[in-house]
This record gives structure tokens, C-alpha cells and sequence, in this order.
């Protein structure tokens, strides 16, 4: 039971990892917006997992949080912003896709040392593991925020980022459902805020790229 | 006597994939032309090919080397060899020993470096833009090849692949996402190694897009019979090499008896058969790239290969 219990965590952990790698690879917003969807679902789906071996029935309320919040309603709140937004689709990279990927690459290969390093003592193997992958998830989202110039793929970034957060947090077995719901809330809540900020910079700047913003600092040129 | 059983069955694995690798090309054609609804040459067509290029006599180019002359027949030994090592219908064949993963990239990588050569010998712009074409490809699919070759050896314990294939077939595997990794990473190289759709057509001689197809237009006879055989061969081996590392119910153990093994060969059959009709239904669905998004293309396979071990590097340390 053991071991299956861990192949199923680690394929669904390191599938969370492939799709944050899937994020970066993508070049257009839409398609964007659906592999985030995909990565909530994968997200419920680990966390669901979780909750059936820890035998932590708090757990399945946050997978649903997640699959609702983040798997429906988010993604379908961009495609709308997308929508009238009436951006053009392609999104433009700072650097090369190749080049983001190796760093990438280089983030995971970081923390799985480093969490494999810190955990040493923990018990669980499932725990560490998913530790280890929780952190790549978190970094890679960062990464796509910095390398991303367009705002509506910086905010799934930070989407991304948090979908690590609440990784870690149903393979740690400490965060208890309130603030569970609190933070999907305030996750929520972020989301609406940016989009009004998406309107104000489109208006102020005809653009989403946020190159612009750099301009009109005098921080370039 | 034990030894000459085991030299025979060695060498009716060698010439089973001589023998089965144009039909299995021919086979590609006919269902992709059929796909297309056209009637499409009989699956025999490219036994016939080769035999009327064997008849043919060679027309040389003034200025081509004595490279140009000697390449056909060292892309096809190298790539026969190859084809041969894998395992197809049965597994702890006499030559087993030397059917070791890395052997095999290195079996295909001189082969091409070959075909490179005499693609540039004669000094056509054509052989020159195929050449540096298929170096391109080829430093970025043998990493990603490479990479695959380390997962599989990771999980399996061994990069010889008569292991490898007794030790996927026994069960042992689990679920591993790594695994699942290695196959698309494999896919994708065979996909790029074998000149197929995305990456290059097989059945054009458009100029702008040719890769393969550029470095043997000075070909004429029986050397042109050689790469394409050759060619045939490869795709045969890819095939193989899916099926047995990742597909390997069926494959007859090393100690099977006569009908093990004929049951085996069967299957292999139906494998092969799936295989090219898989193939070819990916082709007629999916659209040429341009070659400068083949490197995007292939990078995935070098990630997935790289993200697979590096996920096994932490479900071992655990």
C-alpha cells in the first residue's frame, strides 16, 4: 500500500511540476489560460489524494476549493479579461523559450536538493517528496513572472505560484481549513483587483506589456 | 549445439528486420494515403523500389570522393546493426550483451555523421543546407535521446536493454511519471530522427523544407537503394525500441520455447502494424513546422528527458 500510495503521489506531484513547465512553454494566452485550468485540476486532484491517505477529510474541502476557485472560475474570469481586453494573443518572452526552460530546469534541480537537504528529518516520504516539488512549483512561477512581459500572464504566474503554496501545505499536514478558505478568498480577491488595475494600465498605456510601465518611470532609455 | 541454436536465432533477428522494415514504410504509405482518400501504392511498393534502384547503374558526380561512394554502405551497416540489436520478438539473444542503449545512440550518430559527410562531398548547395540541417536536429535530439536513455536505465537498473525489456515486462515498474516522460521524449526523437511530419517530410522533394531528403539527392542506384533501406531500417528500430521498452507484453523471455517465440513474433507483428498506423494518423492530423520552431520542438524532449530523471533523482533519495 505504501509504495503505491507514494508512486500515485509523486506522478501526480511531478505532474504539477511538467504542467508549470507546460506554462512556460506556451507562447499563446489562451492556451495559456487552459493549461493553468489543467494544473488546478491536477492541483485537486494531489490534494485530493492527500486527504484519502492522511485520512484528513478537511483536505477534500480544499481540493474543491481549488478545483472551483482555480480550475473554473479564474481561468474563465481571464478568458473574459482577454476577451475585452482585446489584446493580441501572442504573448512576448523577455528571453528565448529554450533559454527560460534551462533556468527552469536549473530552479527544480535547486529545490529538490535543497528541500531533500532541510527535510532530512521528517518521517514521510510523501511529505518530502511533495515538499521538494511544492518549492519547484513556487519557483517556476516566479520565474514565469519575470520573464513574462505581458501583465495577464505575470497574474497566472502568480496563480501558479500559489497552487505550490497550497501543495505544500496539504503534504505538510498543517494548514487547517479556515485559513484554506481565507486564502482562496483572498486569492479571489487579488485576482479582481489586478483586473481593475488590468483596465486602468490598458487605458492609461494602450497596452498590457509592461515594458510600458518601465518607460514612463524613466527607468529605461 | 546450444550455441549454433542460439547463432541461428541471432541471425533470423537480423534478417527479420531486413526483411520486415520496407513493408512496415510501405504499410505508412498506404494508410496515410488512404487516410487522404487516395488509393496509395501497394504495402510491397518499396521491396520493388529497392529492387529496380539495385538494378539501376550509379551515376556518380565528377568531383565525388571516394567518401561519397563508401557513406551508403556505412549508414547501412551501422543502422542494420542497430536494428538488429534491438530486441524484437525475444529478449537474451546470443548478441545480447552488446544491445546496450548508449551503443545504439552511438550506432545511429556515426551513421549520420556519415550521411552528413557525403551530403557536403559534392558540393551541391542542396547536400550542404540537408547537411547542416541535420546537424542541427541531431545535436539537439541526441541529448534528449541520451537523457531517456538515463531515466529508462535509472528505473530499470541497467542500459542494457535485454534488462531493461525483463525488467519493464515483469510488472516491477509501478506508476511512474518518469517513464511516461521518457515515452513522449522518445516519440519526439523518433519523430525527428526519422524525418517525419513536423519536423521534415518524408515524401516531398520541396526545397525549402527537405532535410533528409536534401542530403541524398545525389544519390542514384544501388547507394540509393542502400540509405533508403537504411531509412526503412531506422524507423523500424524506433518502432522496435517503443515497443519493447514500453510496450513489452508478449516479448518472448530467453527461455521460451519454439511457440513462445512464434507467439512473440506474432506480436511483434501486431505491434509493428499499431505502431505505423498510429504513425500515420499523426502525420495526415498535424501540419509541417517551420524549421526554425523544430528547435522549440525538440527542446521539450530534452526537458521531459531532463525533468524524468530529475524525478526519479528524488523518489530514489527518499
Amino acid at each position: 500500500m505504501q509504495g503505491y500510495a507514494f508512486d500515485i503521489a509523486h506522478m501526480l506531484a511531478g505532474g504539477l511540476v511538467l504542467v508549470s513547465f507546460m506554462m512556460i512553454y506556451q507562447d499563446r494566452l489562451y492556451a495559456l489560460l487552459n493549461t493553468f485550468a489543467l494544473q488546478a485540476v491536477l492541483l485537486a486532484l494531489a490534494v485530493a489524494w492527500q486527504a484519502y491517505i492522511q485520512s484528513a477529510h478537511h483536505l477534500y474541502a480544499s481540493a474543491a476549493l481549488a478545483l472551483v476557485f482555480k480550475g473554473m472560475i479564474v481561468p474563465w474570469a481571464l478568458h473574459r479579461v482577454v476577451q475585452r481586453l482585446g489584446i493580441h494573443r501572442e504573448v512576448e518572452t523577455v528571453a528565448g523559450v529554450v533559454p527560460t526552460m534551462l533556468a527552469g530546469m536549473g530552479l527544480v534541480a535547486l529545490s529538490i536538493l535543497l528541500m531533500l537537504q532541510l527535510t532530512q528529518s521528517a518521517e514521510s516520504a510523501i511529505a518530502r517528496e511533495d515538499l521538494a516539488f511544492a518549492l519547484s512549483v513556487i519557483l517556476l512561477g516566479m520565474l514565469m513572472m519575470i520573464t513574462r512581459r505581458n501583465a495577464v500572464s505575470q497574474v497566472v504566474g502568480f496563480m501558479s505560484l500559489e497552487n505550490g503554496l497550497i501543495l505544500a501545505a496539504a503534504a505538510a499536514q498543517g494548514m487547517p481549513l479556515v485559513v484554506e478558505i481565507s486564502v482562496a478568498f483572498s486569492v479571489l480577491i487579488a485576482m479582481i483587483v489586478i483586473g481593475v488595475f488590468l483596465f486602468r494600465i490598458r487605458e492609461r498605456f494602450d497596452s498590457v506589456d509592461l515594458e510600458a510601465l518601465d518607460e514612463f518611470r524613466g527607468e529605461r532609455r | 549445439m546450444e550455441l549454433i541454436a542460439n547463432l541461428t536465432l541471432q541471425g533470423v533477428q537480423m534478417l527479420v528486420v531486413l526483411a520486415l522494415a520496407p513493408g512496415l514504410t510501405g504499410l505508412v504509405r498506404k494508410i496515410k494515403a488512404r487516410l487522404m482518400r487516395r488509393r496509395g501504392a501497394p504495402v510491397w511498393q518499396p521491396y520493388r523500389d529497392l529492387a529496380r534502384l539495385l538494378k539501376k547503374e550509379v551515376v556518380l558526380a565528377e568531383n565525388a570522393s571516394w567518401l561519397f561512394r563508401v557513406s551508403p554502405y556505412m549508414v547501412f551497416a551501422a543502422t542494420w546493426v542497430a536494428a538488429a540489436l534491438v530486441p524484437t520478438f525475444a529478449i537474451g539473444l546470443q548478441f545480447s550483451w552488446t544491445a546496450d542503449l548508449i551503443a545504439l545512440v552511438a550506432l545511429l550518430g556515426s551513421a549520420r555523421f556519415f550521411l552528413a559527410l557525403a551530403g557536403m562531398d559534392v558540393g551541391t548547395s542542396f547536400g550542404g543546407l540537408g547537411a547542416s540541417r541535420e546537424m542541427m536536429i541531431g545535436a539537439l535530439a541526441e541529448p534528449a535521446m541520451l537523457l531517456m536513455v538515463f531515466t529508462v536505465a535509472l528505473v530499470a537498473g541497467s542500459t542494457q536493454l535485454s534488462n531493461v525489456v525483463a525488467f519493464t515486462a515483469s510488472g516491477e515498474v509501478g506508476i511512474r511519471i518518469s517513464m511516461g516522460m521518457a515515452l513522449i521524449a522518445l516519440i519526439i526523437v523518433a519523430l525527428a530522427e526519422n524525418a517525419r511530419i513536423p519536423v521534415d517530410n518524408p515524401a516531398t522533394h520541396l526545397e525549402l523544407t527537405m532535410v533528409h531528403e536534401a542530403m541524398v539527392l545525389e544519390y542514384s542506384g544501388r547507394h540509393l537503394a542502400m540509405i533508403e533501406l537504411a531509412a526503412a531500417l531506422k524507423l523500424l528500430l524506433y518502432m522496435a525500441l517503443i515497443g519493447c521498452v514500453f510496450v513489452p507484453w508478449g516479448i518472448a523471455p530467453a527461455s521460451a520455447g519454439f511457440f513462445g517465440l512464434v507467439s512473440g513474433f506474432l506480436l511483434f507483428l501486431v505491434k509493428l502494424a499499431a505502431g505505423g498506423a498510429m504513425l500515420a494518423v499523426f502525420e495526415t492530423a498535424i501540419a509541417k513546422m517551420r524549421v526554425f520552431r523544430v528547435p522549440d520542438f525538440l527542446g521539450v524532449a530534452l526537458m521531459l528527458g531532463l525533468l524524468g530523471t530529475l524525478l526519479l533523482f528524488v523518489s530514489r533519495s527518499l
